[in-house]
């Protein structure tokens, strides 16, 4: 499943010829996310943020899926967590653990994920592998 | 001279640096991150070349023809640098790996001087750099941190200094111009204060000596630190000066080679200035063409270079402010070529994002000086910066891309 929304993503963004048209899908999937209240974006939540901030919220649903809530405050980071997090939302920890994580590049939004310090995103990734890390642990203790 | 000569005079230099002619993501590349560091001209990447071509020796071991040659050519930049400074001698310059490293070398070497409830004063408006390694001193020696405040116009609070800054005080440490704003500080003032009270007086020249004429005896500090790649000279290489008087009696820094007199098993005794400061083998290269980058500015003028880059921030000012929600910070007269802004509404890095997709490179963020931005009521700006070689076309491209940015954020 994972790998379908990606598919679906990269299929999405393969549309738009120019950076533009790219970014402003962007942006609108920033502007549309729900995002977290004022008052859970609290450095509990915080992921990480040289120069813009993420936060993330995880939980383990009853169907044994995990269900993502994240935010950011600057607007580009926020379509980008929106993407992250539906790739990644109602999806077992399993799932989510072998996950192989290539969109970001194949949009040609962010060339090294793991060398984008300054957006969080990276940081970010991380983070949900853990918190995919630690429901496994628990749902294999249950 | 006057404007129209200063503007083709300046636009003649674009193209003695290769970096700025080319184009990213298909857009030609208007570089506004000058404070962050500047692109170098042809001499000094040919200097480099040169070196490696033809030189590479250890210096001072003097065993051969090209030690001696190379030893010959690092040296001339240190005589550069003095005559650059006005300092009274060679051997006040020590070279170190930029300003960062001169200021952990200096909080270092100060360490002894330091005694429980004295007090170690810097800025509000500070580099990170100039600032946390004085408060971990100050930590480390229970002394007693303090700053003086920066107002929300973008100034020091002198007021704040005149009344608190007194002879508890052991080291003042500011820099000559804010790296985050622009603000070229009152620093004469400040150095007459700190004089009075006794301390040693720390400048951070880092976002100065790119843009204007230093003259270390007439501003009567103890040490005035700078990075040679803000002046359009290679990075990881930086300059202390220092008095001499001083740099004799403090101690070493680091311990190695270069910097010893006589090593034996029983004890050590240390080299004469200015090698007992610089252990190792140092950055050579770097050093030598170094001095391409000091004739160049030689050449050019630093008057002429301020001159014309403070032309261009007053275009961008002007022209910024025909945006709608415009915040320009330090909006004065006393600046460098600095603009720091922020859109209301809009995140700094968002329009970072969106500048760079259209060629245009600027710094957003806190660079490095979050207590000022804290002062400030927010957590950064984005910084466009100019240096010698940016024109006024420049500067339309640039307002062009920032509306359009700011219209897809809106």
């Amino acid at each position: 499943m994972i790998e379908q929304k990606q598919q679906e993503i990269i299929e999405e963004f393969a549309f738009f010829e120019e950076w533009m048209h790219k970014y402003e899908h962007i942006i609108e999937l920033g502007k549309e996310m729900k995002g977290l209240t004022d008052d859970e974006k609290k450095d509990d939540l915080l992921v990480a943020g040289c120069q813009s901030k993420v936060w993330l919220k995880a939980s383990l649903q009853e169907n044994g899926t995990v269900n993502l809530e994240a935010d950011s405050d600057a607007i580009i980071t926020r379509g980008l967590v929106a993407l992250v997090v539906s790739v990644f939302d109602n999806e077992t920890p399993q799932d989510i653990l072998n996950a192989n994580i290539h969109f970001m590049n194949d949009i040609g939004l962010v060339s090294n994920l793991s060398q984008t310090r300054s957006n969080g995103l990276a940081a970010m990734v991380k983070q949900i592998l853990l918190y995919a890390t630690v429901f496994q642990a628990q749902q294999k203790s249950n | 001279m006057d404007n129209d000569t200063l503007q083709h005079k300046m636009r003649e230099l674009k193209t003695q640096f290769p970096a700025l002619n080319q184009t990213v993501y298909g857009r030609p590349l208007v570089y506004l991150d000058n404070a962050a560091t500047t692109q170098k001209p042809q001499r000094v990447i040919d200097s480099i070349s040169e070196y490696y071509s033809k030189w590479n020796a250890n210096i001072h071991r003097g065993a051969h023809y090209l030690a001696n040659a190379s030893t010959e050519k690092f040296e001339a930049t240190r005589t550069a640098l003095a005559e650059m400074l006005h300092a009274n001698f060679r051997e006040e310059i020590i070279f170190t790996q930029g300003s960062t490293d001169s200021v952990n070398m200096l909080s270092t070497i100060l360490e002894n001087e330091v005694n429980e409830g004295d007090e170690i004063w810097v800025t509000e408006m500070e580099h990170h750099a100039n600032f946390v390694p004085w408060q971990v001193l100050a930590e480390k020696k229970k002394a007693v941190f303090r700053y003086i405040p920066m107002t929300p116009s973008g100034e020091w609070d002198l007021e704040y200094a005149k009344k608190e800054l007194g002879n508890k005080a052991k080291i003042v440490a500011f820099n000559y111009v804010s790296n985050a704003l622009g603000t070229i500080n009152p620093v004469h003032e400040l150095i007459a204060l700190a004089k009075n009270a006794g301390a040693y007086v720390v400048v951070d020249g880092a976002q100065a000596v790119g843009h204007f004429n230093i003259n270390v005896q007439e501003l009567n500090f103890d040490f005035f630190l700078f990075s040679a790649h803000k002046m359009y000279g290679p990075t990881g290489l930086g300059v202390l000066w220092g008095r001499r008087e001083l740099l004799e009696k403090l101690p070493p820094y680091r311990y190695g080679g270069e910097m010893i007199k006589k090593v034996s098993v029983t004890g050590t005794t240390f080299n004469i200035l200015p090698f007992k400061y610089e252990s190792g083998t140092p950055n050579i290269e770097a050093v030598i063409a170094f001095s391409e980058s000091i004739s160049f500015c030689k050449e050019v003028g630093r008057e002429n270079m301020h001159a014309h880059e403070y032309s261009l921030l007053k275009a961008a000012t002007e022209r910024l402010k025909e945006i709608e929600g415009a915040v320009v910070y330090a909006d004065l007269q006393n600046k460098v070529g600095v603009l720091s802004f922020n859109i209301e509404g809009i995140h700094s890095a968002d329009i970072g994002t969106l500048l760079d997709q259209q060629g245009v490179a600027v710094r957003t963020g806190h660079h490095c000086t979050q207590p000022l931005w804290e002062k400030l009521g927010t957590t950064g700006s984005v910084r466009a910066s100019f240096a010698c070689y940016n024109t006024i076309e420049e500067v339309e491209l640039f307002i062009e891309a920032l509306k359009k940015s700011v219209n897809m954020l809106r």
